[in-house]
């Protein structure tokens, strides 16, 4: 399977090809460049799952872990080296998959939404930088790969984000953006290092033997490197910059930022799981708090915010949280005995990312529509955008996990592995679930029903997108509405062996109920014309409102710790020091340089023969000091 | 007794020599216009020769001839580097060989040039002093022609009369150095010497006179006065091959020298190279810092990276000859890619080869101003150029042996010379110029030869398999 390495190759040919031509390209000739790559690299995908999984699995039942292509690329010596290469197992066959799948319907999907914009030529570079670092991370053969590549990731989602670099938002949240992931990249680092350090090894599966004398150094190295997955995956309280990296284009946001370079930190943890389950399980159950908490926090953000991609961004927080309670719910890597978690969690990224792509894509037309993000300017599109209102709300019904749509059977696993962990993890998360499928009605009432903006849209009709954006939109929602029906558990789970998923109808029943409830009182109170009942309740709760509204203030006390304590009280001091003792001393080397160079510079005088002199004073002298020691 | 074995071993230099004879034929059966094609038939045949000798043939270390000639799958990998360096000269000299001045003594450059890089084949494989002596006569008098090769302008025949004092001077003082060796120890053959070297005061004193001879080869502090003004004097072509093939010859013959023969001196030669490294680096920063030629500047720079290319030499292990070799290749690249673009600036607007001439380069000739800054990146040492990696290998190879003050001060002076390199960069990208070097289109055989240091520059670091495969024959040193 060396044809493996074209799916790297391409998308970094096309980047270097349309980022170097620049606007000597046509836009339609970059576009179709960039659009033609990554539908061959989805091909390649789909054809190396199923050649894959096609090839069966080997005597011990579980499918094998291929190295189809590796390449040592530096050696430390001592067995330590980076290597460069392409691996292949359940995993990362499935994220390939959805990867690809994801970015070829964005490029199709910018075609439209792009259109006449300056800079289309670098959008499409950077998306083909995008695709190529991304399917590079969940291909790593080795942490170290994995994390090259992971800053290359945070790279083009930085270049991407800031794409409007005229705009004052775009560049700010683009710079937080980058930050925050790259303050948590040093934990990731440092927990490379430390892991490098102690198991002699950049592997992912360290020799056991090795393991037995890193054992106690394993837990930090694991913990660290969360942290590093918990910056990318926008967990709390490292989660600040992916609202605001709503700010970058709609489709970018439906491909870095819902579908693929987010549940990063999800699949980090999926990868280190066996390390995690059999030497760190403490570490990977706080992971699940922090995942609870996250999910929770983010979940009662959404219900209020009134910009429809920050909804989505909460929501897509909050679904996030969902699969990392999963993987640290586990036990043991056994999916009958506690460890079904890690089997539902990456069903779970797999539905997410069709649904909320198509969340994102169709919140893309919306806006294409209407050329605001507020709700307020929204209201009673259904009529004037049939697609997008349909293929909407099979994606919401998805997510408030309604039988038959995808987002159902993988929430059910979850929430059936987290009722195995403990009852109350089960109960909070079925309340989440629930409120997910409130803010998510919330936010389609609000923009399909409900009373209609009439003086906004009178000089402007809303319109139904062009082909190129439904199209995308059509095929995400045939993938929401049977992807359920994939027997995930046939190729994913946690020891490799075939698991067939069965459905607890019990847990099913109630979060149903709790999801039906959901809507029911987002129906109730945003469906009809009048605001009555929303707003009452909005002013009855009006502390509760405000606070959620403006995210519980985390960025308020992100920008005070900032500025007024590190800023003010550590920064400005040091930068004092630096300014005045540190530079004055490189000014006094740089001086004392200037002066050494100036008396030296006798030496060089043209004279051949005081040249001769220095020669034979040279050799002379150091024949005195090899002789005096 | 059949002798056809032995000549196997000597297949660089029979096919060198193969060469030079054609150049030589050429010249002189072809008249005016069969000299056209020349350049071109040259470099095919340097082609070929690398083509046929790039990969060693035997895979083990030989000596042959009694001794005297020492076979080594590594030398052999270094004189295909050299002879890399050697066409990719050739083909950034045609756009000066074809000045009217020049033009009917095209055959001489070549032959000089090919007799010089013979020598240095032979020095590296020689296996007794008297024949490394030869080799690095045969490698510097040739030379001195070079140097002077416009000897009708003033500053090239001031520039080859210093350069052959120098090496004259040089070379007696190492003749002076080996006879010594010759009268404590009974012998000349390196494997026989070895044990008659006991670090008495004669022998140290003679050591250090030997390597006056090399260390003004490589031009390391306090013996290399001459390279400024040779540098700045000679025709640029010859300067660029004179800092690097010249040099990395010299360097990979040092260290085999000091590794095989002077073992049981490690702990003097080690002593006195620390002390040639750490003035070498830092003298040459000075020197540089203040220089407004940009030819001469490169010189300092030059003296500088033979410093950093000594710590691997220092370090007397088989992964230090590993990086060593690395080192020099990518530092062929690197500064054959900036005396290119030296070379093609000067050969187009009248000579410019001033500091301040460079002023405003990027707006007129960017192509050329991006690959001197590459180059200049590459040479300082910054990711993800290949200069980054060959210095980190270096040191790397002398921090394991023990000597991490000396890596320290080596890693200050790369700061240092960060700040000469970006000076260039700084002229060439942001300073104004109302007189800026006129657009120009260079030649096919320099932006060949600039296409091929660029890739060098890129790739050599990033392309993991060069280093493990020189690592592979570095064992067997």
């Amino acid at each position: 399977m060396e044809y493996t390495i074209l799916i790297l190759l391409l998308p970094c040919l096309s980047f270097l090809l349309i980022g170097l031509l620049g606007t000597k390209l046509k836009p339609v000739a970059a576009g179709t460049l960039g659009t033609v790559v990554t539908g061959i690299v989805a091909l390649l995908s789909y054809w190396t799952a199923f050649s894959y999984f096609g090839a069966g699995r080997d005597g011990s039942g579980v499918y094998p872990v291929l190295t189809p292509w590796n390449a040592e690329w530096l050696p430390f010596g001592g067995g330590l080296e980076i290597d460069l290469g392409i691996l292949l197992d359940p995993i990362s066959v499935m994220m390939l998959v959805v990867i690809s799948t994801v970015s070829f319907m964005v490029h199709i999907y910018s075609f439209g939404y792009m259109k006449g914009e300056t800079g289309f030529q670098r959008y499409y570079s950077f998306l083909s930088l995008f695709t190529m670092s991304m399917l590079g991370l969940v291909a790593a053969t080795n942490i170290f790969q994995m994390y090259i590549f992971w800053e290359l990731v945070g790279v083009s989602s930085y270049l991407l984000i800031g794409f409007y670099y005229t705009r004052k938002e775009a560049i700010a949240a683009s710079k937080k953006a980058f930050i925050v992931t790259r303050f948590a990249d040093l934990g990731f680092l440092i927990g490379i290092l430390i892991y490098g350090f102690y198991t002699g090894s950049f592997s992912f599966t360290p020799d056991a033997e090795v393991i037995g004398t890193a054992k106690v150094f394993l837990p930090l190295a694991l913990g660290l490197m969360f942290i590093g997955g918990a910056g990318k995956s926008a967990m709390f309280p490292l989660h600040i910059w992916l609202p605001d990296a709503m700010e970058g284009p709609t489709p970018v946001s439906a491909l870095i930022h819902a579908a693929t370079m987010v549940v990063a930190g999800v699949y980090l943890v999926a990868r280190m799981f066996p390390l995690f389950i059999g030497y760190a399980p403490d570490v990977l159950h706080i992971t699940a708090y922090v995942g609870a908490f996250t999910a929770l926090y983010a979940a009662v953000v959404a219900c209020v915010q009134s910009d429809i991609k920050r909804v989505l961004a909460f929501s897509t927080i909050s679904q996030i949280g969902f699969m990392i309670v999963a993987l640290g719910v586990c036990t043991s890597a056994d999916p009958h005995e506690g460890g079904l978690g890690y089997m539902a969690s990456m069903f779970h990224l797999f539905t997410h990312a069709m649904f909320k792509a198509l969340l994102f894509l169709g919140a893309g037309c919306i806006i294409h529509a209407v050329h605001s993000n507020e709700m307020s300017a929204m209201g009673g599109l259904r009529k004037y955008m049939p697609i997008t209102h349909l293929t909407f709300l099979i994606a919401c019904l998805a997510i408030a996990g309604i039988w038959p749509f995808s987002g159902f059977f993988s929430k059910d696993e979850i929430l059936a592995a987290c009722f195995g962990f403990s009852p109350v993890m089960g109960w909070v998360m079925t309340f989440i679930a629930g409120l997910t499928a409130f803010y998510m009605f919330r936010l389609y009432y609000n923009i399909f029903w409900g009373k209609e903006n009439k003086e906004l849209h009178s000089g402007h009709k809303p319109h139904e997108a062009p082909l190129a954006m439904t199209i995308p939109l059509i095929f995400l929602a045939a993938v929401t509405l049977f992807a359920g029906w994939i027997p995930f558990g046939e190729f994913v789970s946690s020891d490799g062996q075939a698991y067939h998923i069965h459905i607890d109808w019990t847990v099913a029943a109630t979060s149903l109920c709790v999801a039906a409830a959901g809507i029911a009182l987002a129906t109730w109170m945003y469906a009809r014309e009048d605001r009555k009942a929303a707003d009452g309740l909005a002013a009855r709760f009006s502390g509760l409102h405000k606070a959620a509204y403006h995210r519980f203030y985390i960025d308020e006390i992100y920008q005070f710790i900032t500025h007024r304590i590190i800023f003010a009280c550590i920064s400005a001091p040091i930068a004092w020091f630096d300014r005045h003792v540190v530079d004055g001393f490189m000014n006094l080397l740089a001086w004392i340089s200037e002066k050494l160079s100036w008396l030296i510079k006798g030496m060089q005088s043209g004279y051949i023969q005081r040249y001769g002199i220095w020669f034979l004073g040279g050799a002379l002298g150091l024949t005195v000091i090899l002789l005096l020691i | 007794m059949d002798f056809s074995g032995i000549f196997t071993y000597l297949y660089t230099e029979i096919a060198l020599v193969g060469v030079t004879v054609a150049a030589l034929l050429y010249d002189l059966i072809a008249g005016k216009q069969g000299r056209r094609y020349f350049h071109g038939f040259l470099c095919t045949l340097m082609l070929l020769f690398i083509a046929g000798t790039v990969i060693p043939y035997h895979k083990e270390t030989v000596e042959v001839f009694g001794g005297m000639y020492v076979y080594s799958p590594v030398g052999s990998i270094v004189k295909s580097i050299l002879a890399i360096g050697t066409l990719i000269v050739f083909l950034q000299s045609e756009s000066w060989l074809r000045r009217e001045d020049t033009e009917f003594k095209r055959g001489e450059f070549y032959v000089l040039t090919l007799s010089t890089l013979l020598g240095m084949d032979f020095m590296i494989s020689s296996g007794h002093f008297m024949m490394f002596f030869i080799g690095l006569e045969l490698a510097s008098v040739p030379m001195a022609c070079l140097v002077a090769f416009d000897k009708y302008r003033h500053n090239s025949a001031e520039a080859g009369a210093k350069y052959i004092l120098s090496a004259l001077f040089a070379s007696g003082l190492m003749l002076y150095g080996i006879s010594f060796f010759y009268g404590t120890a009974g012998t000349l053959y390196f494997d026989d010497i070895v044990p008659g070297i006991d670090g008495s005061a004669l022998q140290i004193m003679a050591f250090v006179f030997f390597f006056t001879g090399l260390g003004f080869k490589i031009s390391l502090v306090p013996f290399h006065l001459w390279t400024a003004d040779t540098y700045e004097g000679a025709p640029t072509t010859v300067t660029s091959y004179l800092s690097v093939v010249s040099k990395a010859a010299a360097a990979f013959t040092l260290m085999v020298i000091l590794v095989k023969v002077f073992g049981p001196m490690a702990e003097y030669w080690q002593t006195l190279l620390y002390i040639v490294i750490v003035l070498s680096i830092t003298i040459a920063n000075l020197f540089a810092i203040r220089q407004k030629n940009l030819k001469r500047f490169l010189a300092f720079s030059s003296i500088s990276q033979a410093g950093y290319i000594m710590l691997a030499v220092i370090s007397g292990t088989p992964y230090g000859m590993t990086s060593l070799v690395f080192y020099v290749l990518v530092y062929m690249a690197a500064n054959l890619a900036a005396f290119g673009v030296i070379s093609a600036v000067e050969q187009n607007s009248d000579g410019k080869t001033g500091m301040d001439d460079y002023n405003g380069l990027y707006k007129t000739n960017p192509k050329l101003a991006v690959i001197m800054t590459l180059a200049l990146f590459s040479l300082a040492g910054i990711p993800p150029f290949a200069g980054f990696f060959s210095k980190f290998f270096i040191f790397a190879a002398a921090f394991e042996q023990g000597f991490h003050v000396l890596v320290f001060i080596a890693l200050i002076n790369t700061v240092i010379s960060l700040y000469y390199y970006l000076l260039v960069v700084k002229a060439m990208f942001i300073n104004k110029n109302d007189t800026p070097v006129a657009t120009f289109r260079s030649d096919w055989s320099t932006r060949l030869s600039l296409l091929l240091c660029l890739a060098g520059i890129i790739v050599l670091g990033l392309a993991s398999c060069i280093f493990d495969g020189i690592n592979l024959y570095a064992f067997g040193m």
